[in-house]
């Protein structure tokens, strides 16, 4: 695992392998040729489904029926984001996965940062057995916890709310994230504690005012992590949400074509736009960091 | 021992709240699901017991043939699909492109972090043949061949769900991959250079050896997120048509919420749960006896 990790960091280091720069016989100019068209074709394949998503998000459903796949859309309108957002429910599905997701995070980056600070920093009996506790639940498939998690939110209550989500959330992702923590407090040098103890802050104290600190970056990649898995989850969302009102933007998009009875393609396109682009203003601000992040959780399984 | 850092009292606060959380949501559930196996019944009608029945049950029914031999087809066929094409990819980025492979490498990795039902509805209608040809159709027709109807059958709809899932992960693996071949020392390129290997001799007889151990860890990752395939098939197939698309996450979720049995559910996920480590075992003892031999 420490390989996993390591590993995940060279990957934002600059690569080592420097080319020589001197001129180039024709010859491997040619060579080259090959591998250009390669990455040309990968491009084409990557980024040609989004591109034609968007277009498709501006036509209008007689377009869609008449004109060839590939017509760019006769005018830029927003209608079909407008009736996605108001039509398709978008507005509430959007609050419901913030207000789930966003919660849940903070209180799992909150206790997981403190676990991972006791398993790492702290001397105590029977911290081995606990780190081991925590990393089984790496392993665990939501799959196996679902029904017993169901029937308790059931007879307590809560279904009908979206506490289930919340809790369930914070409770799958804490494993990864105890572990993720407890590597990054390795990294700080136990003397900046104990000088810390020492001064009298206590050790709690010291946690809030000298460790968390410390690893910020280490929460905010974390957290981003985590964000993605939370947010783009369906089965926890699919089976604890059990009326429209509580859907989250995945089980909304879900049943979006059930919205408006036969499909109506501007709106469907529309609201996929909405979920793809949301992310990629994410992804563009933090892309070294998600692709860090989501490499070095990949001990997740 | 630091009896500095050594305090009980702090301790306990700093990582009680996380074990009971995690214990009684996470833990607690896992025995609890053990339980379930030997009842039949669901939490609105109450549950009775029945003994070995539903592992009985298990061996019997065709319907979790069907689901086990899709799950293991699947999970084969995308695991070889993301691993491969991800190392292919990060070959391209080492030794072709270089150090301007940042740029490439960043846009190929995106599809990694769409929410996987919005890619599921793209390729629907990628794919799509009526009302009216999707890209793919219309691409084909260009060429001369007929439209194919991607969802009509279960085959055809096996690959496009190979494909979409290869689309959504390769950048992952991509990156991956590229982080163990980047640690490579450029001596030892170099030498093996000298000593005459070039192209794919070098990756060969180099390179791959000497990025086995993650390459594992990218095989042990995938085959585990790949036998617990849940969302991407549901989005794009809903496990048909029929049920030839229905791996057991589907199946097990039909079973508990659908027919309301929670026994015979429970009886799929642990069947899933022991796939899942006995493949991953395997696969790392297997790595480990080929690296001592070497």
């Amino acid at each position: 695992m420490s390989s996993i990790t390591s590993a995940a960091e060279a990957a934002t280091r600059p690569s080592p392998h420097r080319p020589v720069r001197r001129r180039r016989p024709l010859r491997t100019v040619l060579a080259r040729i090959p591998a250009l068209a390669a990455v040309g074709l990968l491009l084409i394949v990557v980024v040609g489904p989004l591109v034609w998503l968007l277009l498709g998000s501006f036509k209008t459903q007689r377009e869609f029926l008449e004109q060839p796949v590939w017509a760019l859309p006769q005018q830029w309108s927003f209608d079909n984001y407008v009736q996605a957002w108001t039509t398709g429910n978008f507005a509430q599905y959007l609050g419901n996965s913030a207000l789930t997701v966003l919660p849940a995070l903070f209180l799992m980056l909150l206790l997981g940062s403190m676990a991972g600070f006791a398993l790492e920093v702290l001397v105590w009996k029977g911290r081995g057995t606990v780190l081991l506790l925590f990393l089984a639940g790496i392993m665990v498939p939501t799959q196996l916890i679902l029904l017993p998690l169901f029937t308790v939110y059931f007879q307590t209550g809560l279904t009908g709310s979206l506490w289930p989500l919340f809790i369930t959330y914070t409770a799958t992702g804490l494993p990864l994230t105890v572990f993720l923590m407890a590597t990054y407090f390795r990294a700080v040098p136990r003397e900046v504690f104990e000088a810390a103890t020492l001064d009298g802050a206590g050790i709690v104290r010291s946690f809030f005012l000298v460790g968390l600190p410390m690893v910020r970056n280490a929460l905010l990649t974390v957290g981003l992590v985590q964000f993605f898995f939370f947010w783009n989850d369906l089965l926890i969302a699919l089976t604890f949400t059990n009326s429209t009102d509580l859907r989250t933007l995945q089980v909304g998009l879900l049943n979006f074509t059930g919205q408006f009875g036969s499909i109506e393609y501007g709106p469907l396109f529309a609201a996929i736009c909405l979920n793809v682009f949301g992310m990629l203003v994410i992804y563009l601000l933090l892309n070294q960091r998600v692709q860090k992040g989501l490499t070095a959780g990949s001990v997740k399984g | 021992m630091n009896p500095l850092l050594g305090d009980r009292r702090s301790t306990m606060i700093l990582v009680g709240p996380a074990l009971l959380v995690y214990s009684l949501v996470m833990l607690v559930p896992v025995v609890w699901s053990l339980g379930y196996t030997f009842f039949e019944g669901n939490a609105i009608v109450g549950f009775s017991f029945v003994g070995l029945q539903n592992f009985g049950d298990l061996l019997g029914d065709t319907k979790v043939h069907d689901a086990l031999w899709f799950t293991l087809k699947y999970a084969l066929v995308i695991t070889i699909g993301q691993v491969a094409i991800g190392y292919l990819l990060s070959l391209l980025y080492v030794f072709v492109l270089r150090r301007s492979s940042s740029i490439v490498r960043t846009l190929v990795f995106f599809p990694v972090v769409l929410p996987t039902v919005a890619v599921g509805l793209l390729f629907q209608q990628l794919f799509a043949i009526a009302p009216q040809n999707g890209l793919v159709n219309s691409f084909l027709n260009v060429f001369g061949a007929e439209s194919v109807d991607w969802f009509g059958d279960g085959a055809s709809a096996f690959l496009v769900i190979a494909i979409m899932d290869i689309w959504r992960s390769m950048g992952f693996y991509g990156v991956l991959l590229y982080a163990g071949l980047v640690d490579i020392p450029e001596e030892v390129l170099e030498s093996a250079r000298m000593d005459g290997a070039t192209g794919w001799k070098l990756v060969r007889s180099i390179v791959v050896p000497l990025s086995a151990p993650v390459l594992v860890s990218a095989l042990i990752f995938s085959i585990n997120g790949t036998l617990k395939v849940f969302d991407s098939v549901l989005a794009l197939t809903n496990g048909g048509p029929g049920t030839s698309t229905s791996p057991l996450t589907i199946l097990m979720f039909q079973t508990s919420f659908t027919n309301g049995q929670y026994g015979y559910g429970s009886s799929i996920a642990l069947l899933l749960t022991m796939i899942c480590l006995v493949v991953t075992v395997f696969i790392f003892r297997a790595s480990r006896r080929d690296l001592t031999k070497g």
